[in-house]
């Protein structure tokens, strides 16, 4: 099957435009070919995981494209990058690496793309519509953009987003598509209890038992006593998205694709429904958590990145207390996020308790942890996910209260009640 | 010796990204994100929830369902394409956009694609860890056949 091309699209692949929007036309006419695509479409957006320093690969990527000139075409956003540019000399980062992450940084700011540099785009004002089409990389922002915004996106792996933005062009596939945003599996919620249903601590661990089990189907979720919030949803998402491959899911009566049940599924139905239990939540939360004993090294919050609610919340946590000596207290924001939850008083409490911001990167994306640091504990189901593959390092898992008494206490401690 | 030649058998696959490859399979049931999964430096499965946890897969024929979650997947194998710590091939249950863009790639900077083949499910289900296999640019992988 062919893939068949506007005379634009044939003039950026014959390079009539210049080099860089032959190379990125060329990537995107061969993946358009392996995913069956009938036709290029329109995208009005760009959100890109590229920037990110990986290696010598992603960099010299990165290089050649800026090299050759290229400029994006839409308005573009750039995720989380290999450092923080403004301390991460207080950190373990190799000079080299540093070094190599800017370069990567500059070379994409070099193209044009905004210096959002945050895994949550959606906290800026680069939040796209109902409808929207749009290109983005990063899962947990892919799966917020489709099921809360209802905006249009298909998992865009790295090196391909950056091809969709130089060229507003992207295979007409998958979720850009009405047909594939239909639910395909009902989760009902009727077992989870409200007390648990109002507690964020229910949302990351929901959705990392939902992403293990749906794998690439849409998930429909019915049962929410109220509507959980945007927060609640993201950590529901980023969840999913990192023990499965969920770019959308539906929540009846709270996203916007899925006002009743029956228009989750289009009007047809589930292939397959399935009741959580409480015996599954625990499962999965005991999953997450992978810290043997209670010794703790750090806390670190935000993933993805804290959100100006998630600091307001944390604030009057903090008031009046200091973190143990020993344990480090992080939490890993947007620049802008930061910018306006220091202007709003929000972080003051949390320099008086010890604790500490890192911008535009995370624990995962660049080398900050020393050595010494060995276990660490979170409220974040994809930090507790990757953290032990990805550092080598156990986590343990905790709802946010547990993560500031185990702080203060200098080891680790969880409340097991909201759960029994 | 060819030790497996009674069970040798040949598949008809999608070869998403054209290329020919031989060695040993490293098979698993279950899908693979790269980033957090695969140590491009070292070729090393490292996602410790994994079946194939602690396992090699550089120079190997890798065989798994698709990849799963992380957009970094195709970063990362294209890291590992570079610095020579690849599978040889991989072997997929469905198409995976995240694989094929990665050998793409790297067609594009290195002139070095890796082949990336898509077999139906069931064919899929046939293969075994250890048991070596060619790929040809057709799609075809033979499984069970040359020097073990």
């Amino acid at each position: 099957m062919s893939t068949s091309l506007t005379d634009h699209d044939r003039a950026l692949l014959a390079g009539e435009h210049g080099e860089a929007p032959r190379m990125a036309m060329s990537i995107l006419t061969r993946m358009a070919e392996v995913q069956g695509a009938e036709a290029l479409l329109d995208i009005t957006q760009a959100h890109i995981d590229s920037a990110l320093y990986m290696g010598d690969a992603t960099l010299e990527y990165a290089e050649r494209l800026a090299g050759l000139g290229a400029h994006v075409v839409v308005p573009t956003t750039l995720n989380v990058a290999g450092v923080d540019p403004h301390d991460w000399e207080r950190w373990a980062v190799p000079p080299e690496w540093a070094a190599k992450a800017r370069r990567q940084m500059e070379a994409y700011q070099g193209m044009g793309c905004t210096p959002s540099w945050t895994c949550a785009p959606y906290q800026t004002e680069a939040r796209p519509e109902f409808g929207q089409q749009i290109a983005w990389g990063e899962s947990s922002a892919i799966v917020f953009a489709n099921s809360v915004l209802g905006a249009r996106t298909e998992r865009y792996p790295d090196l391909l987003d950056i091809c969709a933005a130089i060229t507003g062009r992207v295979p007409a596939v998958g979720l850009h598509l009405d047909e594939n945003r239909r639910g395909r599996v009902l989760f009902r919620l009727g077992d989870i209890p409200s007390s648990l249903q109002r507690d964020d601590a229910l949302y990351p661990v929901l959705g990392h038992w939902i992403g293990s089990v749906a794998g690439h189907r849409v998930p429909v979720l019915d049962g929410f006593e109220a509507a959980p919030t945007e927060d609640q949803l993201k950590a529901m998402g980023a969840a999913m998205a990192s023990s499965g491959a969920v770019a959308l899911f539906h929540a009846v009566g709270v996203t916007p694709e899925a006002p009743t049940l029956d228009a989750a599924f289009h009007g047809g139905r589930p292939s397959e429904v399935i009741a959580v239990t409480m015996d599954l939540l625990r499962s999965a939360r005991a999953d997450l958590h992978t810290a043997g004993g209670d010794a703790l090294d750090m806390v670190v919050l935000g993933s993805p990145h804290f959100s100006l609610e998630e600091f307001r919340t944390l604030a009057p946590l903090l008031e009046g207390a200091e973190r143990h000596p020993d344990v480090r207290f992080l939490v890993t924001c947007g620049r802008a996020v930061k910018l306006i939850a220091e202007k709003a008083g929000l972080l003051g409490p949390l320099e008086r308790f010890g604790g500490e911001v890192t911008v535009d990167t995370c624990i995962l994306t660049t080398p900050m942890l020393a050595a010494e640091t060995r276990v660490l504990m979170t409220n974040s189901a994809k930090y507790a996910y990757y953290t032990p593959g990805l550092l080598r390092r156990a986590m343990a898992f905790g709802s946010t209260v547990d993560c500031v008494r185990s702080a203060i206490e200098g080891r680790v401690t969880r409340d097991d009640s909201a759960w029994t | 010796m060819d030790v497996t030649a009674g069970t040798a058998f040949v598949l008809e696959g999608h070869a998403l990204v054209a290329g020919e490859a031989a060695g040993q399979l490293l098979v698993a049931s279950e899908p693979l994100s790269f980033w957090g999964g695969y140590d491009s430096d070292t070729g090393e499965i490292i996602d410790r929830r994994h079946a194939l946890s602690g396992l090699n897969a550089n120079g190997r024929i890798l065989a798994i369902p698709s990849t799963r979650g992380s957009s970094t997947t195709s970063a990362v194998l294209l890291e590992a394409i570079r610095a020579g710590k690849a599978p040889a091939a991989i072997l997929t249950s469905e198409v995976d956009a995240f694989l094929a863009l990665a050998s793409i790639v790297a067609g594009e900077m290195y002139q070095s694609a890796l082949p990336v083949v898509a077999l139906r499910p069931e064919d899929f289900s046939r293969l075994r860890s250890g048991v070596r296999a060619t790929v040809e640019r057709s799609g075809r992988v033979r499984v069970g056949v040359g020097p073990v």
